[in-house]
């Protein structure tokens, strides 16, 4: 009987140990790799492969802050990891939604802009541009920028494409790839027809579906990271993808071309930010404005290759890259183009049925 | 009184399941059962469960059901005929065929269906072949057809290691036996061999039937999100939507629709249930 009880209270005892073990473990996880910053160092966090490290490098050598750069793979993740407070971030690059949804949630620090020697070098028009979701330009500072567009095929597709009524045509069945991403969706026939993408009129919105459901069946998927890689593959004749993407495809596969239609489109923003975390103001500040110096732009522009906000930079440009309209749309487009904006909680449930309505279609 | 003391200590031997279901198995029943039958503010509410009668659910539970019939269907014609082959040939070599069925499991799940997807698509493998050989190209990727390989491809051990189980199991004695007075091959197949291997056809069809029901990372990949499952339908409320109250409410809908499948299919073999290999 003796042995009984001992036997069953060590097991009672190794239980709670194992326990306890289970939430020390569990609990100590998020602050165990905190990182101890001293006053020299600035603690970055952007998207995978979006820097030339080169700048990094020189910053350090000029200013003698120690960066400690991040890399993070969607905004999501960036977020998430964010909000768990492992590391106190200083600053951090991201789109504008997410920046928007930051703001609104008071995780965003203002940025002292009077102190910035190369402040100026951001253009005023992108600027304005950013007030769709920073309306007095005091928490974000565009790093760079782009569309969405057709990227298409050329020999797949004989003709110039110029409108966005394209991705309608009986002739390319079974060859469309549209984004698996509601507004993405949306905003094709909401700028074919005219309407702005941040349209709260339910008729147009309705209209926008009915014209999605009529192209159902030309699609031959939706896709979102995986349409570049079937267009690099030859599957589809055109796609619906980020400005961004389309670079990494025509870099790819030669016969690939991206245009940017003539009704307009969305243009998104990656921005500079510095969080609420940030226990390095001074030194990122410093960072953004080394960022919009005119040579360390350029050394990033060239690498990324996407649409730089610095006008200094395009003022270097050779005639071909200004040209080029995957990256600089003409400005009648540019005109056209918008940046989107939250639609508030009732056109998101409205959106969702949509939503939801052509995808059983 | 010493036999009693061991039988309660072997049930201590069970905590670690116990804290790991209760952590993982209950727990999240509960959260599902609780975020299904109430709305966004906490109220009771029977309209998340109700949902099903819209046609946009029932509609991609349709499309699910035929789905998971047709993989299990296909699984079990592909399965049957060869668990028994390898049930009457040599351990060894059978052995070696179950092997090779079995050795993609060790490999993640999303790889292989992402290795489909190179195999499948209009400038894939396959299309390779038969551009070689003069043939016309097929547009397998972003079809049903495609959402229904891929199934197969996925679930087909499942179906054929318990009927290779349940075969290699049949008595030779018994099937010596029917020779001897006399039945034909065919007599033996149908009258003891097929009676006896039941049990595991039905585990089989229950372990490819249900996981299919609920699939969605297939169609999304191999269907191009064109084809809606019911699957995807709760995932999308989930993750896009933000809805979790109605993506419980229609993984309850499942849930009943899984519990009523199982139960006809226990009942068709009540007595023989401890056959049952799942």
């Amino acid at each position: 009987m003796k042995k009984k009880k001992v036997l069953r209270k060590k097991i009672i005892i190794l239980g709670i140990v194992f326990l306890v073990a289970i939430c020390v473990s569990v609990g100590c996880g998020s602050s165990q790799n905190k990182t101890t910053a001293d006053d020299h160092t600035l603690v970055v966090f952007n998207y995978g492969d979006y820097i030339d490290t080169e700048t990094i490098r020189m910053f350090e050598k000029e200013t003698g802050i120690q960066v400690e750069y991040e890399e993070y793979v969607t905004p999501e993740d960036m977020y998430t990891k964010y909000k768990s407070g492992a590391i106190d971030y200083d600053l951090i690059c991201t789109s504008d939604y997410m920046i928007e949804k930051m703001i609104k949630e008071n995780e965003a620090l203002q940025i002292d802009t009077s102190k910035m020697e190369y402040y100026d070098n951001v253009g005023q028009e992108y600027l304005d541009f950013c007030k769709a979701f920073d309306p007095d330009n005091s928490y974000a500072i565009p790093y760079f920028w782009g569309t969405v567009g057709i990227l298409y095929n050329e020999e797949m597709v004989d003709e110039e494409i110029t409108s966005w009524s394209v991705l309608w045509n009986e002739k390319y069945k079974n060859e469309i790839v549209m984004e698996n991403s509601m507004r993405d969706a949306f905003l094709v026939p909401l700028k074919w027809k005219g309407y702005s993408l941040n349209t709260t009129d339910k008729n147009q919105l309705l209209e926008a579906q009915k014209l999605l459901m009529k192209q159902k069946p030309l699609v031959e998927a939706y896709l979102v990271d995986e349409s570049r890689d079937a267009m690099i593959a030859g599957d589809a004749a055109m796609a619906v993808v980020y400005s961004g993407d389309a670079t990494v495809a025509m870099e790819a596969n030669e016969n690939l071309n991206y245009v940017v239609p003539e009704e307009g489109s969305n243009i998104w923003f990656d921005c500079w930010m510095i969080p609420k975390s940030a226990k390095h103001k001074k030194e990122a500040e410093l960072f953004i404005d080394y960022m919009n110096r005119e040579d360390i732009a350029m050394l990033n522009f060239d690498y990324i290759y996407y649409g730089t906000p610095n006008s200094e930079v395009y003022k270097l440009l050779d005639e071909e890259t200004k040209e080029d309209e995957s990256i600089f749309p003409v400005q009648e487009v540019m005109d056209k183009c918008e940046v989107y904006q939250y639609l508030g909680n009732e056109i998101e449930t409205f959106y969702n049925q949509m939503w939801k309505e052509l995808k059983s279609y | 009184m010493r036999g009693r003391w061991f039988l309660m200590n072997r049930k201590w031997l069970a905590t670690p399941y116990a804290i790991w279901a209760l952590g993982f198995i209950v727990l999240p029943l509960i959260m599902v059962i609780y975020y299904g039958v109430t709305n966004g503010a906490g109220e009771f509410t029977c309209s998340n469960v109700m949902a099903i009668t819209d046609p946009i659910h029932y509609k991609a539970f349709g499309n699910s059901v035929l789905i998971a019939l047709g993989s299990t269907l296909i699984c079990l014609i592909i399965a049957y005929p060869l668990a028994y082959i390898l049930s009457q040939s040599e351990k060894r070599g059978a052995g070696t065929v179950i092997m090779i069925f079995v050795l993609p499991m060790w490999i993640n799940f999303l790889l292989r269906v992402l290795a489909l997807q190179m195999i499948l698509s209009n400038t894939g493998i396959l299309n390779a072949i038969l551009k070689f050989f003069g043939l016309p190209v097929q547009r397998i990727m972003y079809t049903k057809g495609a959402i229904l390989i891929g199934m197969v491809y996925d679930y087909i051990p499942f179906m054929i290691l318990p009927i290779y189980n349940v075969m290699s199991k049949i008595d030779k004695d018994v099937l010596e036996a029917a020779q001897d007075l006399g039945a034909t091959a065919f007599t033996t197949f149908k009258r003891i061999i097929v009676p006896l291997s039941l049990p595991g056809v039905l585990s089989g069809i229950i372990m490819v039937f249900i996981p299919s029901l609920s699939e969605f990372v297939v169609a999304d990949i191999l269907g191009g999100s064109k084809i809606l499952l019911f699957g995807n339908v709760i995932e999308q409320e989930f993750n896009v939507l933000n809805n979790w109250n109605l993506g419980s409410g229609l993984s309850i809908v499942l849930m009943i629709f899984i519990f009523i499948s199982m139960a006809i299919m226990n009942r068709n073999e009540g007595e023989e249930g401890e056959a049952m290999l799942w």
